[in-house]
């Protein structure tokens, strides 16, 4: 359904000026390849900088590539961008074309903009305005609503008017678990009925795990591993994940606290360690136990996740902050 | 940990796993285009509303500032071709300032966050969306054209019989400001840089529309020639006259109505260029 070839950009070097230090070229998308199939939810994965916003603008027109190819339905996007926006309906990060309007009036208009009658898309706006639960804040605009509330009515409009290919860049940031639950199920529907694809961008692993068919794992730019969740993280399935907690500081006058420290994922007072089972179970002896304990505000002992996937491929350590699991 | 229910998971492994289309396979039908009419009517009426959350205080902003002005230029011109000329300006001035400044502003300030790309991934055509929010811009100046120029009769003791012709000023002179503004907006790298443009091209429009020409000296008289707004105001301020010569007067909105034409068309330009980076 959407086939992406050895697609590379890069964002040319911007010189120095007075006070401001210039920035290198950045290689934002090197070789990235992967396919979509028809029907399914198929996931972008990385932290803020990997590339997964470039790669999303490439795909729905906004950008041209400097190497590659990418095809959605058949149609070649690199020659015939403009195209793009007759195959998929695109759900950015920002809302600013949109802040001002009412939430209606935001549905209904980009529903006429995607070629509906005036009848049809009031139709379809009442459809989705019901469907996410916005009704009661229809006469509200964008703009004075509450993030969440903000992120679903561009979800609306996003959603309004039948598209094969729906690309979210980030579509649950800042929703509650009840708005959450109306996105999937919205889109849900829309698989069901449509056979509608879901491109999703997202840096929240939790999300990745549990509504991902499959997903791409982006870092710096490359696809370092595509697969589905399960199968990805059968390649740590040796490993476990111990979180720890400590009150203010960590013991490190005790000699195991020391020693975990150097493999020790550290943010702040928190560690997260990727040990093996064995190795987990001393490790958790010893900071339950002896003097270590009583400096430990908390601990979890977790089957891996897709954030170790991303470690263990390779994944950037500095980076790891980029990736939320709420 | 997870905000899933479980009921919305089920099912979807084999859900997902169906075969992907061959490629090389036969490109499938697009969905249609938006038409041109109907889209830019959409995006006209989008805009239109948000005058109501936004752009109301910026009016009276836009009004006031022009009586003001007219009041000012009471004590130094006195009455005849000179108070025509400053009336014609103080009015065309309110297109100005919403038309040219505020939609210079605004294209900025879409372009530098990302707004446009919602527009961009809509099939709509880019004239649509340059020429409707550029007509609901000139819309909102219609009130307060109307009150400036009928405050300024008062003021001056001119005539009110031909206001109707603002019907007509309005529009061009909109029409060429506007799409002076978008393309500004549009074009400008930053969008401080599409303020200070809208800014300065009211400026210009404020000094060289509102004073009258006799007291300009030549080079600037020039740079008058070149502004859209100019011929506007020029075409309003005939018609104070006892006996207005309406073919100059024409011929200056047939000007105006040129301009408008090709500043639209480089802000649509603009927007193409604006829209894929």
């Amino acid at each position: 359904m959407c086939a992406v070839r050895d697609l590379v950009k890069t964002y040319p070097a911007v010189r120095g000026r007075r006070g401001a230090p210039g920035t290198p070229a950045v290689r934002a998308n090197d070789k990235v390849t992967f396919d979509i199939r028809r029907g399914e939810i198929f996931g972008l994965l990385g932290p803020n900088g990997a590339g997964k916003s470039t790669l999303v603008r490439q795909l729905t027109g906004l950008m041209r590539p400097d190497e590659g190819s990418i095809e959605i339905l058949g149609h070649d996007i690199v020659r015939h961008p403009e195209r793009a926006a007759r195959i998929l309906a695109y759900l950015g990060q920002e809302s600013t074309a949109l802040d001002e309007l009412s939430v209606a009036l935001a549905a209904e208009t980009t529903a006429r903009l995607r070629g509906l009658t005036a009848a049809d898309a009031r139709a379809e706006r009442d459809a989705v305005l019901d469907e996410l639960g916005l009704t009661e804040l229809a006469s509200r605009p964008v703009k004075k609503l509450s993030g969440g509330q903000r992120r679903l009515a561009c979800l609306a409009s996003a959603l309004v008017a039948e598209r094969p290919l729906l690309v979210l860049d980030e579509p649950t940031t800042a929703m509650d678990p009840v708005a959450r639950r109306a996105v999937w199920a919205a889109v849900d529907r829309r698989r069901a009925e449509y056979g509608t694809t879901v491109l999703l961008v997202t840096h929240n692993v939790i999300e990745a795990e549990t509504v991902l068919d499959r997903v791409a794992v982006l870092d710096r730019g490359r696809v370092i591993a595509c697969d589905t969740p399960v199968g990805l993280k059968e390649r740590v399935a040796g490993e476990v994940r111990v979180e720890l907690v400590w009150r203010e500081q960590a013991p490190l006058d005790v000699p195991e606290v020391a020693a975990l420290r150097d493999i020790a994922v550290r943010s702040g007072r928190r560690w997260s360690l990727r040990l093996a089972p064995d190795e987990a179970r001393a490790a958790l002896a010893a900071v339950t136990g002896g003097a270590a304990f009583s400096a430990l505000d908390d601990f979890t002992l977790a089957t891996p996740s897709l954030e170790d996937v991303y470690l263990a491929l390779g994944g950037d350590t500095r980076n790891l902050k980029g990736l939320v699991k709420t | 940990m997870s905000v899933l229910p479980a009921e919305i998971l089920s099912g979807r492994a084999h859900r997902g796993a169906q075969a992907a289309a061959p490629s090389g396979a036969p490109a499938e039908p697009l969905a249609p285009r938006a038409r041109l009419l109907p889209a830019l009517a959409a995006v006209y009426r989008a805009q239109l509303s948000r005058a109501r959350v936004a752009r109301i205080p910026l009016l009276f902003v836009a009004t006031f500032q022009s009586v003001g002005i007219m009041v000012l230029m009471r004590g130094v011109v006195d009455g005849g071709a000179e108070a025509q000329a400053v009336v014609a300006g103080s009015s065309v001035l309110v297109v100005a300032f919403v038309a040219l400044n505020l939609l210079a502003q605004y294209f900025g300030q879409l372009r530098a966050d990302g707004g446009l790309d919602h527009y961009a991934t809509l099939p709509v055509p880019p004239a649509a969306v340059v020429l409707g929010t550029a007509a609901a811009y000139a819309s909102f100046t219609v009130p307060g054209t109307l009150v400036t120029a009928v405050t300024g009769c008062a003021l001056f003791g001119l005539p009110m019989g031909n206001l109707w012709v603002l019907a007509a000023v309005v529009p061009l002179a909109g029409a060429a400001l506007a799409g002076l503004g978008a393309a500004l907006g549009l074009l400008a790298p930053r969008p401080e840089l599409a303020t200070l443009l809208g800014q300065l091209g009211m400026s210009a429009a404020l000094l060289l529309g509102v004073l009258p020409p006799e007291r300009l000296p030549s080079a600037v008289q020039y740079a008058r020639d070149l502004l859209p707004s100019t011929y506007g105001v020029e075409a309003f301020s005939r018609t104070f006259a006892a006996e207005p010569d309406w073919a100059l007067v024409a011929l200056d909105l047939l000007v105006c109505g040129a301009v408008g034409v090709a500043s639209l068309a480089a802000a649509t330009w603009a927007y193409r260029r604006a829209a894929v980076r």
